[in-house]
């Protein structure tokens, strides 16, 4: 029998993921006036327009040029502002990753970036601008925090965190909206701590982002059919939570992840390094973008198309069981 | 002009002090970045020695001058600089490139005091610049920030960027200066990828374009004095300078972007550079008012 936790919100609702960055920032500035925000001429998809609006001495789009944007927030960072540097995910772990690897990582900056578009959420764009690969490229970088937030509320919560949280600290967000997961802001969120959402003891489900939701629905797919699976959010990928992992082991025996992201480095490769380090004997599959570019497409169907949908992750724990 | 005599001949002094010392540490470490090194002193020792504001006793004063050399591969010149201010003990300059030594070729601004960023990946420097000027404006403060490019580096696309952002964010309190050698690993600058027509370039972009003589200290010392005063655009000072100067072997030969010094080519190198400062000592006897 699965046991949803008492913050899970049960009825179906949509809210705009990045909204709650933006919206969280703006209540931010209003007591830190060392927060900046910064666009590359994507300050309405981020969301930081609305911080722009609000405190326009402490705003600055630089246009198309990404690079250059990181680059401003270490020079802004090492004056003491707390610069939060916005664009698409896939440009700001790729297209400007030298300037975060050397000039905000290697020199220990305080600076926040958040990659919006996330996974495969613009769907139709297609691969150029699908984030596949962010969790692997930013995962691998020393001084860096990785979040992966579930919902609008936790992306709010997420932000807050990033302002007292010293150093790099990456939050990739999810375009559209997400449903729901949680009733309220006081489940503890706290960096590098998964949240259990659901109880189970044949089971666990590891996952993160968009695939919170999708593992909630499949550990109701397999409630029905008498399989109790654990459910946790790994909101944090960096630094992983390794307690909550080798507890998942011991008392369930079985793991899946699952991430918008490629097999390939992201969540799930964060988990098996875990269960090896510490020669953990588990049944283990790691689901997500199967090391292709995805197809283009609505972003429900590519989930479906991956296998991180809730069917999807529902079939997987029946395969391993 | 801004220079006295005594005042050209402190800073000759202290630059002919340094680039023995640059090729004494290039010795020492096995190898370096000798060229650029030799090419960029006289502007850094106009910098640090007679044009910002810094004091090495409060490296880390909010209102102090910072100066970003985003040719990071010139890390021997900026150890050896910052030897002389006090930054580094110089006996620690025998240290360089040896394993745990905290001085290696691009240098670790978590790890030496008064360096303002840690470089080497080329054309970061430009954006970590705008990026404290920004913050100076923001928070009202008058310090300037200098940013020492290297002219090879402007291959590099972000320079661009950063030179856009800065003419249209109006950071007149960015100063950026050139080394402009013309020589880069591959070859001449004008060989590997054209510059030229590089101060159009730059005024394209926004930029007042002073170009100087980036050994002569008088027009260095007048042509920062004039972008400190700047109001409307930012300026950049194109240097034209020399890669090895001062030492005979090296002078404008792209292969000495990188080298190592056996024992003849430092005391050839001593005796060029011992040389080459008694024909600086004239020229201000001469023409120092």
């Amino acid at each position: 029998m699965t046991h949803f936790a008492d913050f899970v919100q049960r009825e179906q609702i949509k809210a705009p993921t990045i909204e709650g960055f933006g919206k969280e920032l703006c209540v931010l500035g209003e007591t830190n006036d060392k927060i900046v925000g910064l666009a590359a001429d994507l300050a309405g998809s981020t969301k930081v327009n609305l911080f722009g609006a609000k405190f326009p001495d402490r705003y600055f789009n630089v246009g198309i040029a990404e690079q250059n944007m990181f680059g401003i927030a270490a020079g802004l960072a090492k004056c003491g502002y707390i610069p939060f540097a916005t664009t698409f995910s896939v440009f700001a772990s790729l297209r400007a990753l030298d300037q975060i690897h050397t000039d905000i990582c290697y020199q220990n900056l305080n600076v926040k970036i958040v990659g919006t578009h996330g996974g495969t959420s613009f769907g139709t764009g297609g691969s150029t601008h699908h984030a596949i690969e962010d969790f692997a490229v930013i995962r691998s970088l020393a001084n860096m925090t990785l979040i992966c937030p579930a919902d609008m509320q936790e992306t709010a919560l997420a932000t807050r965190a990033a302002v007292n949280h010293y150093g790099p600290y990456y939050i990739r967000l999810n375009r559209g909206t997400n449903p729901v997961i949680y009733n309220t802001d006081d489940y503890g969120f706290a960096v590098g701590k998964a949240v259990k959402l659901a109880e189970g003891k044949d089971a666990t489900i590891i996952a993160c982002g968009s695939c919170v939701y999708q593992a909630l629905k499949a550990s109701e797919i397999l409630e029905k059919e008498g399989i109790s699976v654990c459910v946790l959010n790994m909101h944090t990928i960096k630094p992983i939570d390794k307690d909550a992992i080798l507890s998942a082991i011991k008392d369930t025996g079985v793991i899946v992840t699952a991430e918008d992201h490629t097999v390939i480095g992201g969540l799930g490769s964060a988990v098996a390094d875990v269960i090896a380090e510490n020669g953990a004997g588990v049944k283990f599959k790691k689901l997500g973008i199967q090391d292709v570019f995805s197809p283009m497409g609505a972003p429900d169907d590519l989930l479906a198309i991956h296998g991180i949908n809730d069917k999807g992750i529902a079939e997987a724990v029946k395969k391993l069981l | 002009m801004t220079l006295t005599k005594q005042e050209w001949k402190t800073l000759e002094d202290k630059a002919h002090s340094l680039r023995k010392l640059i090729l004494d540490t290039t010795r020492c470490a096995g190898g370096g970045h000798i060229g650029g090194c030799l090419s960029i002193i006289d502007i850094m020792t106009a910098l640090y020695y007679k044009e910002m504001h810094f004091d090495p006793k409060k490296y880390d004063d909010p209102d102090r001058d910072r100066c970003i050399v985003s040719k990071g591969h010139a890390g021997i010149a900026t150890a050896c600089l910052f030897s002389d201010l006090g930054l580094i003990d110089p006996a620690e300059l025998k240290s360089y490139n040896k394993t745990g030594s905290r001085l290696n070729v691009h240098l670790d601004s978590k790890k030496i005091p008064g360096l303002d960023a840690s470089t080497g990946s080329l054309g970061h420097g430009s954006a970590m610049a705008l990026g404290m000027a920004l913050a100076a404006k923001m928070s009202n403060r008058s310090y300037k920030t200098y940013v020492l490019l290297g002219d090879g580096e402007c291959d590099e696309g972000s320079v661009w960027e950063s030179a856009m952002a800065t003419a249209h964010f109006k950071a007149t309190n960015l100063i950026t200066i050139v080394d402009r050698n013309y020589n880069m690993i591959d070859g001449k600058t004008e060989d590997v990828m054209s510059l030229e027509p590089f101060a159009d370039k730059w005024a394209a972009f926004g930029f007042d374009v002073k170009v100087i003589d980036g050994h002569d200290f008088r027009q260095i010392c007048d042509a920062i004095e004039y972008a400190k005063l700047a109001q409307d655009k930012p300026v950049v000072i194109i240097a034209n300078t020399v890669k090895g100067n001062g030492i005979s072997y090296m002078a404008g030969n792209y292969k000495w972007h990188h080298g190592s010094i056996d024992e003849e080519k430092y005391t050839i190198g001593m005796n060029d550079l011992e040389k080459y400062h008694q024909e600086k000592l004239a020229l201000i006897e001469k023409e120092g008012k």
